[in-house]
């Protein structure tokens, strides 16, 4: 099946409340879900037969902002955080991306993690994929097992990924630049 | 602070095995580079494994949103460093799909002979090592005796012997050397006077015609070795679906019975490069094996690498056959200020431990907005956890060293 069929398919399933948006005419067409969804979507996805998305290549998030005030004008998005899956099926050899839009903040207060259910339980390693994107990224997945840091100490403050964190000028007594 | 137990006879007849926690590593030899494993034991029964990872984290992926994609390809080599030009040629691969740049045919076929040479590096480690793993000395010796000329012939090609970053956008950075004095090493190898001249291909195909001829050897000291097979056949089995489930890539999964390589069923700019070549894609179960082996175990994963070795040979000679009579010039220029669409490529390629991906988005900028590397050891190593439950604690190492990870890869 190509993107566009796959895309067909999930609008019929699910209609327009649960797949919001897509891009069919990207290098890499995607289809955007509703944050409170992706689990439902990502469980059909796999279990369909006609889709057996069995593989998660990857997933990550992306921070879309543009903290030089001088270059925002240009720069095209409305400030949000994006959740991206890369799927495909090894039987039927085709692929899809997913991608789940979310506020940079929860309910907009600096500091609160956006949330999004997590498809651990629907892939294993969405666990290590999703500990690596809370840890960089900072997302909190709801209902994940061992939702800790992985790359980063355990002690470490802040989401190296986001693009407005600022560098620790120190960390237990190692000076940075 | 010590600790004072009031009375010594306690500890001294309570024989019961205790649960304990158990670190090893992350200087621990056997577990290749910096991973702590913790391991909650019964006397010598490991009932959990839980890696923890980071101990090499240098953030490459921020580092990459600050860079220009030529500036960011030294940092892919620092991933996997065992096989830095199969990261150059990903992440190269990744960016020429985004600005859509079509890479002449003579550079195609360089990058077959430099990617698969790189593979025939990189597995030389993982069977040396492994053998290491298991407490036999001399395969290690052998491998990287044999590698050494691979790093001779990288150091004619591009100066480097680790770090290459000698595939770039657009092709490689230089061509490949018309006249060589032939590397010491091989000289002596292969019985030659070590001030010979001679092109470079003909060198590499003096070697690797050496080489075959060696891999028997290999399979006399590990593969058919009675004490190998012990310690590997039956332990570690990753079950096909696990391995789907935990997106385990490359010989690991290929160990595990599912057909499948991203030369022949990846993306079509990553295969057009394989187009015509003749090479066959080892998958478990082989009818060779010995009667202890199960699908999916550590002797399985072992043998795939042992089979793609003498593949990635066929693939590298074939290369060196078309080089000559290839189209185009080596490389096509990537100006440092080349703007990258709004757009977003995600692309994986076959690389020595499983399929590496980046995800690049585009914002117009020269630098990506986001730079992510997909790392194929970071999903091989996350199923550790299930897959070592319930062993000893003397096949830990045997098991972890089956997947034949690197850490700079895994925490980039």
């Amino acid at each position: 099946m190509n993107a566009a069929e796959i895309h067909d398919l999930l609008r019929k399933q699910f209609g327009a409340e649960k797949i919001v948006g897509a891009n069919m005419t990207a290098i890499d067409p995607w289809v955007e879900v509703a944050p409170a969804s992706i689990v439902e979507v990502s469980t059909f996805l796999r279990d369909d037969a006609r889709l057996q998305m069995d593989h998660l290549n990857n997933l990550c998030g992306v921070d879309y902002l543009q903290p030089d005030a001088k270059k925002a004008a240009k720069f095209g998005h409305e400030p949000h955080i994006e959740v991206v899956y890369h799927l495909s099926s090894f039987e039927l050899k085709h692929k899809i991306t997913l991608k789940v839009k979310l506020p940079r903040w929860k309910d907009g207060q600096a500091g609160e993690l956006p949330e999004v259910d997590s498809v651990a339980g629907v892939w294993g390693i969405a666990d290590w994929h999703e500990r690596e994107t809370y840890d960089l990224m900072g997302i909190r997945f709801l209902g994940h097992p061992n939702l800790c840091r992985i790359l980063c100490p355990e002690d470490w403050v802040g989401h190296p990924l986001r693009k407005d964190y600022e560098m620790p000028l120190e960390y237990h007594e190692i000076r940075g630049r | 602070m010590s600790l004072q137990l009031e009375d010594a006879r306690v500890v001294e007849f309570d024989v019961r095995t205790d649960e304990m926690l158990v670190n090893m590593g992350p200087q621990h030899p056997s577990t290749h580079g910096v991973l702590r494993l913790l391991l909650r034991t019964d006397g010598e029964v490991v009932h959990e494994v839980t890696p923890h990872i980071g101990y090499l984290h240098r953030c490459a992926e921020k580092i990459g949103e600050n860079l220009a994609p030529p500036q960011w390809i030294p940092y892919t080599d620092r991933m996997d460093y065992l096989a830095g030009m199969n990261m150059n040629l990903g992440f190269s691969l990744a960016i020429e799909k985004l600005v859509k740049m079509e890479v002449p045919e003579k550079a195609m076929v360089l990058r077959v002979i430099i990617a698969e040479l790189g593979r025939v590096a990189s597995h030389l480690v993982g069977m040396g090592a492994y053998g290491l793993d298991l407490g036999t000395f001399s395969p290690f010796l052998y491998a990287f005796r044999e590698r050494e000329i691979i790093l001779d012939l990288f150091e004619e090609v591009c100066g480097a012997r680790l770090t290459y970053s000698y595939i770039t956008m657009g092709g490689a950075t230089h061509d490949l050397p018309e006249s060589i004095t032939i590397p010491p090493g091989l000289a002596s190898l292969v019985g030659k006077r070590n001030d010979l001249k001679m092109s470079w291909i003909d060198a590499t195909r003096l070697f690797l015609d050496w080489l075959d001829r060696r891999v028997s050897e290999y399979h006399t000291l590990l593969t058919r070795n009675q004490i190998f097979i012990k310690r590997t056949a039956g332990l570690g089995i990753l079950p096909p679906e696990m391995a789907k489930s935990y997106g385990c890539t490359g010989p690991v999964l290929r160990g595990s019975g599912v057909d499948w390589d991203l030369r022949r069923d990846g993306d079509p700019i990553y295969t057009r490069m394989y187009e015509g070549y003749e090479f066959n894609i080892p998958v478990a179960p082989f009818a060779e094996a010995p009667p202890e082996v199960v699908v999916g175990d550590n002797w399985c994963r072992f043998y795939v690498r042992m089979l793609e070795l003498v593949q990635a040979i066929r693939l590298c000679r074939q290369a060196m056959d078309r080089y000559p009579k290839a189209e185009g010039a080596y490389r096509v220029p990537y100006k440092m200020s080349t703007k990258l669409p709004k757009d977003e490529v995600y692309l994986e390629t076959e690389c020595p431990r499983g399929q590496m991906g980046f995800y690049i988005v585009g914002n117009g900028d020269a630098e990506p907005l986001r730079a992510r590397a997909k790392s194929s050891c970071f999903c091989n190593l996350a199923v550790t956890g299930p897959i070592c439950k319930d062993f000893l604690l003397g096949d830990i190492p045997a098991i972890v060293g089956s997947l034949d990870i690197v850490m700079g890869e895994i925490d980039r």
